[in-house]
C-alpha cells in the first residue's frame, strides 16, 4: 500500500496526507471509508455519543449526584420522570449512564493512546535496529505476552489501587504487544526499501529515519490498531471496574454503573440496560471503524 | 518436529517463565505494604507481631535472596499457604481447578462446533446476505461486553423464564446420582459456557472464513472444480483442510482470552473455579494464592504456544523450526 506513495513523497517529510487535489490518498481514504455503510453508521454513532456525553448537564434535568430523596432505598421503576428509573440512591440512571460513557471513553482513548505510543516505539526500534534490539525487545513482548491479561490487571489494581491516570497506565502499558509486532513487521520490510538507503546517503541519522521516513509510511496499520486498542481498552475498564476493582464509586462509570446493577437485576433489570447497551454499541461501533479503516487504508486500486 | 527440537523448545520455556515469575514478585513487593499488606490494615497485629511475620517468611532477607527462594519452591511444587483459609495454596487450586476444566473445555468444544460450520457458511456464501449477516454477528459477539450478556441471560433464561439456574455448580441436596446428575450439571453448564465460548465463536469462525476464502482462490481448488468436484466436495476434502492450518496458531492465543472471560463467566455464574477464585484471592489479598494462579496461567499460556508450534508442524510437514 506505501510503496507507491513513498515515491512521491519529497526527502524532506512534508505531511503524509497533506495534498488536496483529487486523486490525493486523503481524499480517496475519506471516499472509501464513508463509501461503506457500517463505517457511516460507527462514526456516526460516536460522533452523537461524544456530543451527548459531553453536553450531559445540559440535556438532562439531574445531576449525576442529585439524589431524589422520595426514592431512595431501593431501585424505582422507570416512569415518565426517570426514563430507565432510578438507583438505590435515588440518581437518575439514565443520567449517571452518559456521565459514566465520560470516564469510559476517556479511559478508553487514552489508554489506547499509551499502548499505541508504546507499541510504536518498540515495534519500530525492534524493526528498525533489528539484531540483537530486535531478539530482546521481541522476548520482553513474549514475556508480557505469556501472562494473562485481565488476572494482571486485576492484581495490579487491588495491590495499587490506582486512581485513573495509573489505571490507564496500566491498560496501556499492559497492552501494547499486538501493535509493536504489526509496526516490527512494517519497518523490517520498509527499512530495505530504497527510499531509506536514498535518505541515509543524503545524510539522515537514526532517528530522522525512524520518525520522518519510515514511520509515516506505517500509519495506516497503526491506526487500524490504535482503533481497534480503543475498543478492548473500553471493555478491559469495564470489566475490571464491573469485578469492583477499577474506577471507584461515586464516579460513575459504565463498568462500576453495572457493578452496581447487579445485584438488583431480578428486581430492577432496567439498572443494567443503558451502561450495558452503551458499552456493547460503543465498541461495536468502534469495532467496525477500525475494519472499515483497515479496508479504506489498503489500497488496491 | 525431532524430539531433541522439542526438547530444546521446552528448554526454551525456561527463561520465559523465569522472567515471567521475576516480573511476578517484582510487582508483589513493589506494592505498597509488600506482601504483608493484608496485615497493614488490621488493628489487633501489633507493629512487633507485623516484624515476627516478616521474618517468619523470610521477608527481611534481602530481596535477591527472597526471589530465588521463592523459584525455587515454587518449582518444587511448594507454593505456600493460603492467608485466607490456612490451607495449602496447591490443594486450594486441585480443588477448583475440575470445574474450571469442564467449564472451560465445554466452551472449547463449543467453539469449534459452531464456528467451524459458520466459518465454511461465510466463506461459500461470501459477500452474499448471510455472509454479512453472520460478520455482523461476530462483530457483535467480540464487542459484547462478557459479563453484562451473563446479567442478561440470567435475567431471561432463570428470573423471567425459570428454565435454567441461574447459578452455580450444582442443586445441593437433590443433586442426584446417574442421568439426573449429569442432567443437572449440564443445566448448571448451559449459561456459563455459552457466555464464555462466544468471544472464541467469533474470532474462530472470523478467521476460518478469510482463511478459506484465501484457500478457495488457490490453483488446486480450480484443478478440482475442474476434475468435477461438487462446490461441497471441493470446500471439504480440498479446501478446508489447508484453511485450517492457520487457524491453529490463533488456538494458543485464544487460551488467554478464555482465561480473562473465565474469571468474570465464574464470577456472575457463581461457578466454582480458579477464575472464582482468584477473584475471591483479591478481596482477601491472598497473594501465595494469587501468584499461584498466575504462575499457573502463565505456565499454560507458554505450554499452548508450545503445543501449537508443535501441531503446526504435524498437520503442514513444510514447516519446520530451525
Amino acid at each position: 500500500m506505501s510503496e507507491v506513495r513513498h515515491e512521491a513523497r519529497p526527502v524532506t517529510g512534508a505531511p503524509v496526507f497533506a495534498a488536496a487535489n483529487p486523486q490525493s490518498p486523503w481524499r480517496l481514504f475519506l471516499r472509501r471509508l464513508l463509501g461503506s455503510a457500517p463505517s457511516r453508521v460507527s462514526l456516526a454513532f460516536l460522533v452523537v455519543l461524544t456530543a451527548a456525553v459531553i453536553l450531559v448537564p445540559l440535556c438532562s434535568p439531574y445531576a449525576y449526584d442529585r439524589q431524589d430523596l422520595e426514592l431512595i432505598g431501593q431501585p424505582a421503576a422507570p416512569d415518565a420522570a426517570h426514563w430507565f428509573g432510578t438507583d438505590t440512591l435515588g440518581e437518575d440512571s439514565l443520567t449517571r449512564a452518559f456521565y459514566g460513557g465520560r470516564i469510559s471513553l476517556i479511559v478508553g482513548l487514552a489508554s489506547a493512546l499509551v499502548s499505541t505510543l508504546l507499541g510504536t516505539a518498540i515495534g519500530a526500534l525492534a524493526g528498525f535496529f533489528g539484531g540483537r534490539v530486535d531478539q530482546w525487545l521481541m522476548r520482553g513482548t513474549d514475556v508480557v505476552l505469556s501472562i494473562p491479561l485481565l488476572p494482571l490487571v486485576l492484581l495490579l489494581s487491588g495491590m495499587f489501587r490506582p486512581g485513573l491516570p495509573l489505571l490507564v497506565l496500566a491498560i496501556g502499558g499492559l497492552t501494547w504487544m499486538a501493535t509493536a509486532r504489526v509496526v516490527r513487521g512494517q519497518f523490517l520490510s520498509l527499512r530495505e526499501l530504497e527510499f531509506v538507503a536514498a535518505a541515509r546517503a543524503l545524510g539522515a541519522g537514526n532517528g530522522r529515519l525512524i520518525l520522518r521516513h519510515i514511520l509515516p509510511n506505517a500509519v495506516a496499520p497503526i491506526t487500524v490498531s490504535a482503533t481497534l486498542a480503543v475498543g478492548s481498552s473500553i471493555l478491559l475498564e469495564s470489566a475490571l471496574s464491573f469485578l469492583g476493582f477499577g474506577v471507584q464509586p461515586p464516579t460513575p462509570t459504565w463498568g462500576n454503573l453495572l457493578n452496581a446493577a447487579s445485584p438488583w437485576i431480578g428486581t430492577a433489570p432496567w439498572l443494567a440496560l443503558p451502561p450495558g447497551l452503551l458499552i456493547f454499541a460503543t465498541v461495536l461501533a468502534v469495532n467496525c471503524l477500525g475494519d472499515g479503516l483497515r479496508d479504506a487504508l489498503e489500497s488496491k486500486d | 518436529m525431532s524430539p531433541a527440537m522439542l526438547l530444546r523448545r521446552l528448554l526454551g520455556a525456561v527463561p520465559l517463565l523465569l522472567a515471567i515469575s521475576l516480573l511476578l514478585f517484582t510487582i508483589v513487593h513493589l506494592a505498597p505494604g509488600g506482601p504483608t499488606d493484608v496485615y497493614a490494615d488490621n488493628p489487633s497485629v501489633t507493629p512487633q507481631a507485623l516484624a515476627q511475620i516478616r521474618i517468619a517468611y523470610g521477608l527481611d532477607q534481602p530481596l535477591p535472596v527472597q526471589y530465588l527462594r521463592w523459584v525455587g519452591a515454587m518449582a518444587r511444587g511448594v507454593w505456600g499457604y493460603s492467608i485466607r483459609t490456612g490451607r495449602p495454596v496447591t490443594t486450594e487450586i486441585a480443588e477448583r481447578l475440575p470445574a474450571s476444566l469442564l467449564l472451560g473445555g465445554t466452551a472449547l468444544a463449543l467453539s469449534a462446533l459452531v464456528a467451524l460450520p459458520v466459518g465454511i457458511l461465510s466463506a461459500a456464501l461470501r459477500r452474499s446476505a448471510v455472509d454479512r449477516a453472520l460478520t455482523l454477528l461476530s462483530f457483535a459477539g467480540i464487542s459484547i461486553p462478557v459479563f453484562w450478556l451473563a446479567l442478561m441471560l440470567q435475567l431471561l433464561f432463570s428470573i423471567r423464564w425459570g428454565l435454567l439456574p441461574a447459578a452455580g455448580y450444582e442443586t445441593f441436596g437433590d443433586a442426584g446420582a446417574g442421568d439426573a446428575g449429569l442432567l443437572d450439571r449440564l443445566r448448571h453448564l448451559a449459561m456459563p459456557a455459552a457466555v464464555l465460548s462466544l468471544a472464541t465463536i467469533a474470532t474462530w469462525s472470523r478467521f476460518l472464513r478469510s482463511s478459506l476464502v484465501d484457500a478457495l482462490q488457490q490453483d488446486y481448488v480450480r484443478t478440482a472444480y475442474a476434475k468435477g468436484h461438487s462446490t461441497a466436495g471441493v470446500i471439504i476434502h480440498h479446501a478446508l483442510r489447508n484453511a485450517l492450518i492457520p487457524v491453529v496458531t490463533i488456538i494458543s492465543l485464544d487460551l488467554a482470552s478464555l482465561i480473562s472471560g473465565a474469571i468474570i463467566t465464574e464470577t456472575v455464574f457463581a461457578w466454582p473455579g480458579i477464575g472464582r477464585l482468584f477473584v475471591e484471592s483479591m478481596d482477601a489479598r491472598d497473594y501465595p494464592v494469587l501468584m499461584g494462579l498466575m504462575m499457573l496461567g502463565s505456565v499454560a499460556l507458554v505450554l499452548a504456544n508450545l503445543g501449537a508450534d508443535l501441531v503446526y508442524t504435524v498437520i503442514d510437514p513444510r514447516i519446520r523450526y530451525e
